[in-house]
Formats: structure tokens, sequence, C-alpha cells
């Protein structure tokens, strides 16, 4: 699944540090990740992965180094540093949450409208007067957002309460509601958290569709089968440190990381 | 068919008899029964000073009311019974629906609101009652009507705040002060008339609204309910001091009542002139309410409401969205400010205390958080009962603050629980129709 | 300087009743990260039971020391006992609900205890009975410190010191902090939280009695209302002191009651309440954390 622009990455990091108080819980971080490429992140618990998710989408402020998105289609480059999570996503970085977060109280097909946020315009004066231009968007919106329903097999609970949907059809919602926001990158924190095997094998075929229609995945993830079978490239953390990176083989035999998970059975 | 929730008498009776026949049964309630007793012993201990004992410093002499310690017990005694009764029901109603997993069902105006054999007689029929309801009744009647509607008006603006966007605005007061006070000083200074100012009160409270908004949106929850608290605050008090600007504690007097194209009018007439332009203004509110609550934007401040965190991730700029829900909850108590001071044709800062803030937020409260209709009820009901119940009105504060507990404690959810739009796809996706409701 | 030596020590003994009020805010917000709205009525329930207990037993003819030590426990022991009762009812039912029902039940909880009040008692001021004697070696310093001033500082010194050993030392004190500082944790090493947050509000409630009592008798009357001012500046205390810290409510509270003395004093006392509004408002937008408390941590 290389493709040609393989040293031009969409996603940059370099030297990211942060500090919490005396932790440091990210330390000179450098890795990048490929235009429609599957990128796995994998260490211990507590190695920092999900600090690295809240770093990259602004939810928290690095306290050093640097971190460069780069738009595959128009080449535009954004330094995400100090961006609010919004404008994050608006550049085309989605995610998804390790604790789901779902708006509960609201129907499985609002919460995916809610992903087109970003994409649409209309205002108060609009939703008001529900003129022609709101009415065609609103229907656009509806639209786009049954079509990832479709896609991400709910398409038979639009208007259930995302909070009586069954935990795995709930993960996928997490992931269907941030395709919403069109990113070429999108990042989920352990998509298989929880998960039965049918499920899982039904969000590793879900996962190659994504990446099939042009989206760029990074993922977290304890589940080593679907790293394994899915990723293209893994990069290996622990202690807020990037210890290895390379292809499933690669690190399948890569004495820090078989260290790093005490002897751990990664096969 | 609707069926009132098959509830006849006889099934009364047999569930009645139902609940003594079993033990399991036999044995909650004797457990609830020695419960209420120690709760209610608890009480009288509580209250003794309270409402037993009253004091005369001045002639000193103390009056003992040995008579209330019953009250008390018996009181809390019911209440508590009664509250152990309603959470052991609503324990078996979840268990019985997670085991048949039925979704909730909607409430009974939701139900017949959706069904279109009823929605249109029944908006017929409300809006014929409301239109002869001045004719049928006193003037008298008509005036607690009008204020009824206006605090109508108020609740479903603060629903926006409060119910759709989840931010606890405590000051919502002083917008409707803002709103008053800009009429009764533009025509106090400037002449100007009731339907200039009507807009005026409402941009102004609006503005307000964002002006106080940047700075305070990013508090978390409970900091911006004391935020909002002081500022609320704030404003009477300066309104109060500030006499060469609000002319201070004795207020503002004569101010006009609205005009209607220069038509003299006796004040019955005025009355019920200002009946209808509430009537107007209502229809205007929920019209308006209703289609932001189903837009872009309405459901930008669910999801704000549901998760602050995820609502930005998913690429939503939050202070924005808090910035016009603060502006247009507060537009509506501006309105609203207008025309209490054209009605009442007198304003001082003595009308904008934090009890009036948590008179609002119980209507809210009680009718349902999100919900439109459930704030009309709201309103009807916290408004209406004590003016038509005298006896009662004494205890109204008392009543409202017991509603916010209870309704928190009770049913969150309120009255009449919000809906959500629903879709339905007929096949394909072009397909999609859009199917409406409240 | 001895208008200025005035206005401070007047500004102490303020803050030192406010920290009496604002160390319950703290010490509940610190356990249980709710604002108890109903704090500041606990406060005014306090001073009502002694005004209450206090005039009977003078009408009755007992001796002033008498009195001041049946009313101050008599109002200690109901505060603390509607305290205790309000958390079962408003708060406890509702620790798993979302953030706003609580505060929703909070600030329900406050208008029902001050309406209850009212229609128990009346909407009168009442005159309070002066509980603390002119001492007679006070007469030279009388015109920049009155005795119910060194009363109350008195007190307040020492019931910070009592509560200080108490959290430091005792058991409940320890659970008390371990459960400030990790709930699910505490609960998993077999502390009792139910019974830690019910102490906290019973202590908290005590404390704010006492300052019902001082401030009572020091103002001269009391009324239903008295809590709602009360409650907010004793909040604004604790958050400019960094709430959940109890040094920090004690220092928020000086703070704020040496800042109302002197604006009143060299400003103007009409804005007298506008000055703790403002403040409040000002701190919590440019640095909610407080003088002393630390900043928080998003989890996601």
């Amino acid at each position: 699944m290389m493709n040609k622009r393989m040293n031009k990455p969409i996603l940059d990091v370099s030297g990211l540090t942060m500090d919490f108080g005396g932790i440091r819980a990210l330390d000179h971080l450098d890795f990048d990740v490929q235009d429609k490429e599957i990128v796995a992140l994998i260490g211990p618990n507590g190695a920092g992965k999900t600090t690295l998710f809240n770093c990259l989408t602004g939810i928290y402020r690095p306290s050093s180094g640097d971190i460069q998105l780069v738009c595959p289609e128009t080449g535009e480059q954004t330094r995400l540093n100090d961006l609010k999570p919004n404008k994050i996503t608006e550049k085309g970085m989605a995610r998804t949450f390790q604790n789901i977060r779902l708006f509960s109280r609201m129907t499985v097909l609002e919460n995916v409208m809610i992903g087109r946020h970003c994409r649409t315009r209309s205002l108060i004066l609009g939703a008001i007067l529900r003129d022609r231009r709101t009415r065609e968007e609103e229907q656009e919106t509806v639209n786009k957002s049954y079509e990832i329903l479709e896609k991400i097999g709910l398409a038979g609970q639009v208007n259930e309460f995302a909070g009586n949907l069954s935990y795995g059809a709930q993960r996928r919602l997490e992931i269907g509601r941030a395709l919403a926001t069109e990113p070429f990158l999108l990042l989920l924190d352990e998509p298989a958290a929880g998960m039965n095997p049918q499920e899982t094998a039904v969000l590793v075929a879900l996962i190659r569709q994504i990446r099939d229609e042009g989206h760029a995945i990074l993922l977290i993830e304890h589940d080593m089968k679907l790293v394994m079978t899915l990723s293209d490239r893994i990069v290996v953390m622990d202690y807020g440190e990037k210890i290895a990176q390379g292809t499933p083989a690669q690190i399948r035999t890569n004495r820090e990381v078989i260290k790093a998970y005490l002897g751990e059975d990664v096969g | 068919m609707i069926t009132v929730k098959g509830v006849t008498p006889i099934d009364g009776i047999s569930a009645f008899r139902r609940l003594f026949s079993c033990k399991k049964n036999k044995k909650i309630i004797c457990k609830a029964l020695k419960r209420s007793l120690l709760v209610s012993l608890w009480f009288v201990f509580l209250t003794f000073p309270i409402m037993v004992i009253k004091v005369n410093p001045v002639e000193r002499t103390v009056s003992w009311r040995w008579g209330n310690i019953f009250y008390v017990a018996i009181g809390s005694f019911v209440i508590s019974l009664l509250a152990k009764a309603w959470l052991v029901r609503k324990e078996r109603l979840a268990a019985r629906q997670q085991a048949a997993a039925c979704p909730a069902r909607d409430s009974i105006i939701h139900d017949l609101l959706q069904r279109p054999g009823y929605r249109y007689p029944l908006i017929i029929l409300f809006s014929g009652v409301a239109l002869v309801f001045p004719h049928l009744f006193s003037t008298y009647q008509a005036n607690i009507m009008t204020t009824a509607l206006m605090y109508i008006v108020l609740g479903l603006g603060l629903n926006i705040v409060v119910g759709v966007a989840g931010l606890l605005d405590l000051g919502y007061v002083a917008f409707y002060a803002i709103g008053a006070y800009s009429y009764a000083l533009l025509n106090l200074h400037f002449h100007l008339g009731f339907w200039a100012a009507l807009p005026i009160g409402g941009l102004l409270a609006a503005l307000f609204g964002v002006l106080l908004g940047f700075p305070v949106l990013r508090l978390r929850g409970d900091y911006l309910a004391i935020v909002t608290l002081g500022f609320g605050e704030i404003i009477r008090l300066i309104l109060e001091n500030w006499n060469a600007f609000s002319k201070g504690p004795s207020g503002i007097s004569n101010i006009p009542r609205p005009g209607f194209f220069g038509v003299e009018m006796s004040l019955d007439q005025a009355m019920i002139y200002m009946y209808y332009l509430m009537i107007g203004l209502v229809i205007l509110t929920i019209f308006v309410v209703n289609r932001l609550q189903h837009s872009r934007l309405g459901r930008a401040w669910l999801a704000l409401r549901e998760d602050e965190i995820a609502c930005q991730a998913m690429g939503i700029d939050k202070t924005r969205i808090k910035l016009t829900a603060f502006a247009l909850g507060a537009f509506w108590a501006g309105l609203i400010g207008v025309i209490f001071a054209a009605k009442t044709t007198f304003v001082n800062p003595a009308s904008f205390t934090f009890m009036e803030s948590a008179i609002i937020l119980a209507i809210v409260v009680l009718g349902g958080m999100g919900s439109i209709v459930g704030v009309i009820l709201g309103a009807l009901i916290l408004i209406l009962l004590p003016e038509y119940l005298r006896a009662l009105s004494e205890y109204r504060m008392l009543a409202f603050g017991a509603i916010l507990v209870a309704m928190m404690i009770f049913k969150p959810e309120g009255l009449i629980a919000g809906v959500r739009r629903t879709y339905c796809f007929q096949g394909r996706k072009n397909a999609a129709a859009l199917q409406d409701d409240e | 300087m001895d208008y200025f030596i005035e206005l401070f020590l007047s500004g102490l003994t303020r803050g030192s009743i406010y920290a009496l009020i604002a160390l319950g805010y703290t010490m509940v917000y610190g356990i249980i990260g709710l604002i108890n709205f109903a704090h500041g009525e606990i406060y005014m329930i306090g001073a009502f039971t002694s005004f209450i207990v206090a005039t009977v037993l003078s009408i009755y003819g007992f001796p002033l020391a008498a009195i001041v030590v049946v009313a101050g426990v008599a109002a200690a022991i109901w505060s603390s006992a509607y305290g205790y009762t309000v958390e079962k009812i408003a708060y406890k039912p509702l620790r798993h609900a979302p953030r706003l029902a609580p505060l929703i039940s909070a600030i329900g909880m406050s208008i029902l205890l001050q309406n209850y009040v009212l229609l128990a008692q009346t909407s009168d001021f009442l005159p309070f009975p002066a509980l603390i004697p002119e001492f007679a070696f006070m007469e030279p310093v009388a015109h920049i410190i009155g005795s119910s001033d060194l009363v109350i500082l008195l007190t307040t010194t020492v019931v910070m010191l009592a509560l200080t050993l108490l959290i430091k030392f005792t058991r409940i004190g320890k659970a008390m902090r371990a459960t400030a500082q990790d709930r699910t944790m505490a609960l998993l090493v077999g502390i009792n939280v139910d019974r830690v947050i019910s102490a906290t509000f019973i202590l908290g409630s005590a404390l704010a009695a006492i300052g019902g009592l001082l401030i009572a008798s020091h103002i001269g009357q009391i009324n239903f209302a008295i809590g709602f001012i009360a409650g907010i500046k004793a909040f604004t205390a604790a958050v400019l002191g960094g709430i959940g810290s109890i040094p920090g409510a004690v220092l928020g509270s000086l703070v704020l009651g040496l800042t109302e003395s002197f604006a009143t004093g060299y400003v103007s006392s009409d804005y007298e309440d506008v000055f703790a509004f403002s403040l409040l408002v000002l701190i919590l937008i440019f640095k909610p954390s407080g003088l002393l408390g630390k900043a928080e941590a998003k989890k996601v």
C-alpha cells in the first residue's frame, strides 16, 4: 500500500515533549504518517499514547516540539501546536476517544450530523428563515450522514439514541462521527477495546475500507493481532519515548519492543 | 386509539391488592414505613427551633407552637413514603424496559402532536381558546394570562441557554432588566416609543449577553453559574445606586403603554391589546425557537450540553456556539423586559432580583429542559397556579425551591421531555424525508 | 492613622467571619466538587437558631455566660443537622447525575430554606441580643476596635487551629484528605466515603453556625435573607484563595474582608456588595485557580 509520495508525510511530529508539572509524559518524540497509510501506535499502559493524541488534537498544549499537518490535496502546511481542537479538526484531522464520548442523548444520525458542522455554514438567520440554501445544506448533511451510517452498518438505527446502542456499535458510531468531518487523517484511540471477536472482525474490515477510500489512519491499539494484520507501519512507545518503529515484521522481532513488553508474546 | 396509559379505577384497585398479596412487596412496604417513621422523627427534631418556637424580642414573649410538630411529622412521613414509592416504581419500570428492550415512550402530549389527525385540531383548539380568552373572562384574567405568556417567552429564552446548551445562567434577570430599563430610559430621555424600543431592548440585551459571555464562557459549568449570578446582582445594584442614571430605588414611572396606530385606548382595551400582543410574541418565539433547536446551530448546542470536549473535537467552535446561545437567550429576556416596562408603566430595581431568575429557572426545570411544550406547560403551572390558588401564593417561592430539588431527584427530564427530530429513509439515501415534531 | 487601623481591624473581623463560612464551601468542594449553594442558608439558620435560643434563655433570665454557650452549641448542632440533611436529600441521590443536576438542586435547596425560615418565622429584621459585653479593659482602644471584634478574632483563630489539628491528625481528618485527593481510591482502600462526605457537611455547617452567631451578635440584627449575600461573599473568598484549599479559604477571606473594609471606608459604601461581586467575576475570569489553588488538568 505504499504510494509514490512516500517521502511527503501528511503528519510530521518532531521533538514533541509534554510535561505535567515535574512529570515528562512525552519525551522528544519524532514520527510521521504518510498519505493513505495505517500507522499503529503501541506501547505498554502509561507509555503516553493517549497523551500524544491529546497533544496532536489540541486538547493539551505541548511543552515543546513541532506538529505539522500537510493536506495531501492542496499541499497546505499547518503548524498545529497552538491551534484549538476545533481548528485542527477543520484542517482535516479527526479523532475518536478511548472512553466513548458520544452525545448519548442525541440520535445516532444527529451524532454523525454534528461531525458535518465544520463543513457547513448556515447560521442563526438561515435556521430561522430556512431559506433554500439552508434547506439544501441540511438535506446534504442528512444524506451524507446517512451514507456514513450505511458504511458503518448503523443505517437501521438512525433514530435510536446513541446511548442505547451496543458497545461495538457505539465504537463504530464514534468512527462514523469522526469521518463526517471529512478528515484525511483519522486518529483512533483503542477502537477495538472491549469488542468481541466478531465485532473486531467487522471493525478491521471497516478500517481497511476507510483507508481504501483515501484516509490515512493513526491508531492506538492493544489488540496485537489487529495491529499486526492491519498496519503498514508501527511506532512503539515506552515511558514517553519512541523506542522503535517499522513494519509489523520488523517490530515482531525487535528486542527493545520485546523487552518493553517484558517478554509478552507479540507474535 | 390513545389510552391514558392503561389506568382505570378497577386496574387501580386490583393493583393495590396485588401490591399487598406479594410477600416481597410486604417486606418492602414494612421497611419503607419504618424508614419514613424515622425520617419524620428526624424532621421533628430538625425543625423544632424554627417551626415551634417563635420569640418576640421586643415584648420579650415566647410562643410555643406545638401544633407545628404534628404537621411536620405527618408531612415528612407522607413525603418520605411517596418518594420511596416513586423510586421503587422507577426502578421497576427501568428493569422492565431493559428486559423488553423497548424504547421509552414519548409523553402523551407529544404523542398527540405527532399524529396528523390530532395535531391540527389541537392547534386550532388552542389558538381558538387563546383568541377568545379575554372576551370569555374578565380583563383581570386576561392580565394574569398576559403575565403567564411573558413567562412562557422568558422560559423559552432561558431554555435555549440552560435546557439546550446546558449553560446554567443564574443571572438571566439581568437581561430582562436591561430590556426594561432601555425602554424606560430611552423613553424618558428621547421619547422613544414602544415599537422602536422593542427591538432595541432585545438587541441591547443580546449585546450585553455577548459582552458578558465573552470572558465568562470558558469557565466550567459551576463557575459560570455563580459568575452569572454575580453579574445579575451587579446590574441590580448599579441600577439601585447610580441615581443619576437610573433614578435609583424609586425607579422610573409614567412609561407609556404600547400604541396602536395612534388609537386612544381605555385601560381595559390597553390590557386586552397587551394580551394579543403577547399571544403574537409567544407564537413568534415558539416558531423561532423550534427552528433554532432543529438546525445546525441547535444540534451544536445539544452536543455542547452532552460533552464539551467531544463537541470541540468534532470541529465545533465552542466559544462561538456558547456566545450565540447566550445572546439569543438574552434577546428574548430583553424583549420581555421592554414589554414588562410597558405593561406596568413603571420599573424599579426591586423587580429584578435573583428570585426572578430562580422562577424562570424553575419553569424550565419543571417543564423539561430542552422541551418547548414542556416549558410552556411549566410557565402556565408555575405562574397561574399561585394566582388562582391565592391561599397557596404565600408558599410560592418555597414550592419553587422544592420543585428545583424534587425535579432533579425524581424526574430530571421534566414533565415533558424534549424529543429529537426523527428521520425516515425510504430505501435509498436520496429519498430521505424529514419529519418534524414539536 | 487611627482610621486606617480601624479599617484594617474591621476588615480582619469581616474576613474572619467570611473564613468561617468559606471553609464550608471549600471543604465540600474539595471532596465532592460541588458548589453548595445552600451553605449560606445553613449559616443563616445557625444565626436564627442562636437568636431563638438566646432570646428564649434571656427571657427566662439565664446568666449571659450560659446563654452564650447554649446558643452557640445549639446553633452548631442544628446547623450541622441541616447541613447533613441537605446533603442526604439534595446531593447524595445526584452523585452520578450530569453536572448541572446537583447545582440546580443546590439552588433549589437554598431558595427552599430561605422561604422556610421566612414562613416559619418572619420577614422582618429581628434585633439580636448583645451576647458579647463591652469589656472594661478594652476602654482605651474602643475607638479603634470593639470588644466583639476582639472576640470574633480570637474565636476564629481558635476554631481555625482546632480545624487544622482535626484535619491533620484525626482519623476522619485523614479520611477527608484522602477522599479529597481521589474518591475512587479512597473507596478502594476501605474508607466509607459516604460517611466522610456527611462529616464534611456537618463540620462545615458547624463552622458556619459559629460564624452566624458571631456576626449576628456583632451587627445586632438578623433576617431570613442574610445567607444569600454572605454565602456569595464567602464563596468569593473561597475562590479567591483557591477553592478546595483550606489555607486558601482563610487567606482569601482575609483579603476580601480587608478589600471591602478599605473600599467602603475610602471610596464609597453604596457599592459595598458590588466590590465583592466584581472581585468574584474578575478572579474567575483571570485566575480561576485562585491564590493558593492548583490548576486542574483536564481528564480526557
